[in-house]
């Protein structure tokens, strides 16, 4: 079963509730893995400090030009959707950070003066941290598309075990690729301005992709009650309000985990799994 | 003209409730929102949109189901699992179809289909506005659900604001950016001439503010630090001041009227005058000195 937790608006607690419901999985006996699809900023590292067992490069194929079969004919160019790849009247000039590895050039060329090779964009890691299986991408720096790790982080995903994927903010398309296969979406926000406006932003992501869902109200005592109106209105499953809890942030600001710093959490998130499940199951 | 971009790495520090208070205290900015597929800043200026243009982000391929003959080609180059195969309900025909949300817009199936049976056109998948506010234009937009391209939108929506600050006479651009590194943030700060961090004192922040750090250097934009909610965690705080790599030009305390300010669909400056306010207003000024 693959549980994703996403929200639109970003520090709504994504990570915090990601590894609080992993780390009460795997102490229940769970087969539980924790994959980071933040890799913008992937952060569960710093909470659960695993031992990486397995690391692969995550790399976009892109045009190599062998000059002496070049004819400069600008079919790759104009094939291009992505502005990677020009040709002026002398040479063909490749801008490998905008392609994005479709082998349209590839393909295109008559004379076969187009092969591919890596660029690498980042890495994927594989690993545990205690019981809990632990996976996470990284983009590298200046590198602009993050979807291709996530792909290959969730090729990487072992079947039998629940996953609990904690997603990139947002609505975009690294947040499509993290979430659009999983079982179950926990949206996340808080009850502000701000938290609904992308709490409405996420749901409409979600129904699109007719995936089940509930919400998950973060720091529910902090603002004002427009959530619980909004939810109401559109009939949407509240499925745990977690108050704002200075020990909590403290915790957090320390890379720790409030279920094990403060253990009146852990009902909280066994609940929350069985009504997931219960509603995995309908 | 000069561009300030407000960024974080990680969301939630505050970057919106900064940008939205800088509106209040500065005297002549055009203000923009490049957190194209989650923006918030319009709900504490309220604008009157004066100007609305529609977004194409890239193009789509459709298989026109008429004229395909299921010979497959376009299944077999898709790089991006984009084309579902299915049976028909006869059992005698295979059908494919694009999944709009896999499709990458690279137009390959289209461009390889035999019997030409692939349409591309152009999809609308956001649109930006020019708005008047209390505070002066803001230029902003809304990237539709699930789609592409965002770098494209935030590149467009500075461009425009540097038109209207142009026809303006504005001096100063000040820019709400996204979480992250990737390609919105990439298209938010390239070419900007400052660019304010906005982190707090929890070791998730500090990381994604090193990262964020490295990008802005790899850019080559010179960039400055203020640590929200500083006082949620002082010895975490102290270390980030203590780190030579880092120009700290303010720190503001974790305190209720960030919430309570956004809930009246008010700047913190407008809110309140309390201590906070002053942070604020300190962190403006230093901001204001670095940008020279």
């Amino acid at each position: 079963m693959k549980i994703a937790i996403a929200s639109g608006k970003g520090g709504t607690g994504k990570t915090t509730i990601a590894l609080n419901l992993a780390s009460v999985l795997a102490s229940s006996a769970i087969r539980t893995t924790y994959v980071d699809c933040d890799v913008e900023e992937p952060n569960g590292h710093i909470f659960l400090n695993p031992e990486i067992e397995k690391s692969k490069n995550v790399a976009i194929p892109v045009p190599l030009i062998d000059f002496t079969k070049c004819t400069l004919c600008g079919k790759c160019s104009e094939i291009c959707e992505f502005n990677a790849i020009a040709v002026t009247p002398k040479t063909v000039v490749v801008f490998k950070d905008m392609c994005h590895g479709c082998g349209g050039c590839f393909h295109v060329c008559p004379v076969n003066a187009i092969s591919e090779i890596d660029n690498i964009i980042g890495i994927i890691e594989i690993g545990k941290s205690g019981d809990i299986n632990f996976m996470q991408g990284k983009l590298d720096i200046g590198k602009a598309f993050s979807p291709p790790i996530i792909r290959e982080l969730k090729r990487n995903i072992p079947s039998d075990d629940v996953t609990i994927l904690d997603s990139p903010p947002g609505t975009s398309c690294p947040v499509i690729e993290a979430i659009s296969d999983s079982d179950y979406i926990i949206l996340i926000t808080e009850p502000t301005p701000f938290g609904v406006n992308d709490l409405k932003l996420s749901v409409e992501m979600v129904r699109q992709l007719e995936i089940p869902f509930g919400i998950l109200i973060n720091r529910s005592d902090i603002g004002d009650d427009e959530v619980i109106r909004y939810c109401k209105k559109e009939q949407l499953d509240i499925i745990l309000q977690i108050p704002d809890d200075r020990e909590i942030a403290v915790a957090y600001s320390h890379g720790k985990l409030a279920v094990d710093e403060i253990p009146k959490y852990i009902d909280d998130f066994k609940n929350l799994f069985e009504k997931i499940h219960k509603a995995v199951q309908d | 003209m000069k561009e300030l971009v407000v960024i974080s790495g990680k969301g939630g520090t505050g970057k919106t409730s900064i940008v939205a208070a800088f509106a209040s205290l500065a005297k002549s900015a055009v203000l923009v929102d490049c957190d194209v597929d989650a923006a918030d800043l319009h709900i504490i200026l309220q604008p009157d949109v004066e100007h609305r243009e529609e977004f194409s982000g890239g193009k789509l391929a459709s298989i026109r189901q008429n004229d395909c003959t299921s010979c497959g080609k376009c299944f077999e180059l898709c790089r991006y699992n984009a084309i579902e195969k299915s049976t028909s309900p006869d059992g005698k025909r295979t059908i494919y179809e694009i999944d709009r949300i896999g499709c990458e817009g690279c137009g390959v199936c289209a461009w390889f289909c035999p019997e030409k049976a692939i349409d591309f056109k152009e999809s609308i998948n956001g649109e930006w506005f020019i708005s008047n506010t209390r505070f002066g234009k803001l230029v902003h937009a809304r990237l539709g659900i699930a789609e592409e391209n965002s770098g494209k939108l935030v590149s467009l929506v500075r461009t425009a604001a540097r038109k209207v600050a142009a026809d303006n006479g504005n001096e100063l651009i000040i820019i709400d950016g996204s979480p992250g590194i990737g390609c919105p943030v990439i298209a938010s700060i390239s070419g900007a001439q400052y660019v304010l961090i906005v982190t707090e004192p929890t070791l998730s922040a500090i990381h994604d503010m090193e990262r964020v750090i490295q990008l802005t250097k790899h850019f080559n934009i010179p960039t400055g630090v203020c640590i929200n909610k500083w006082d949620l965690n002082q010895e975490i705080s102290n270390d980030i001041e203590k780190n030579p790599d880092i120009k700290i030009l303010g720190k503001t305390s974790y305190n209720t009227v960030f919430t309570k300010a956004q809930i009246m669909r008010q700047t913190v400056i407008e809110y309140s005058d309390n201590a906070v306010a002053d942070e604020l207003k300190s962190l403006w000024e230093n901001v204001l000195y670095e940008i020279g």
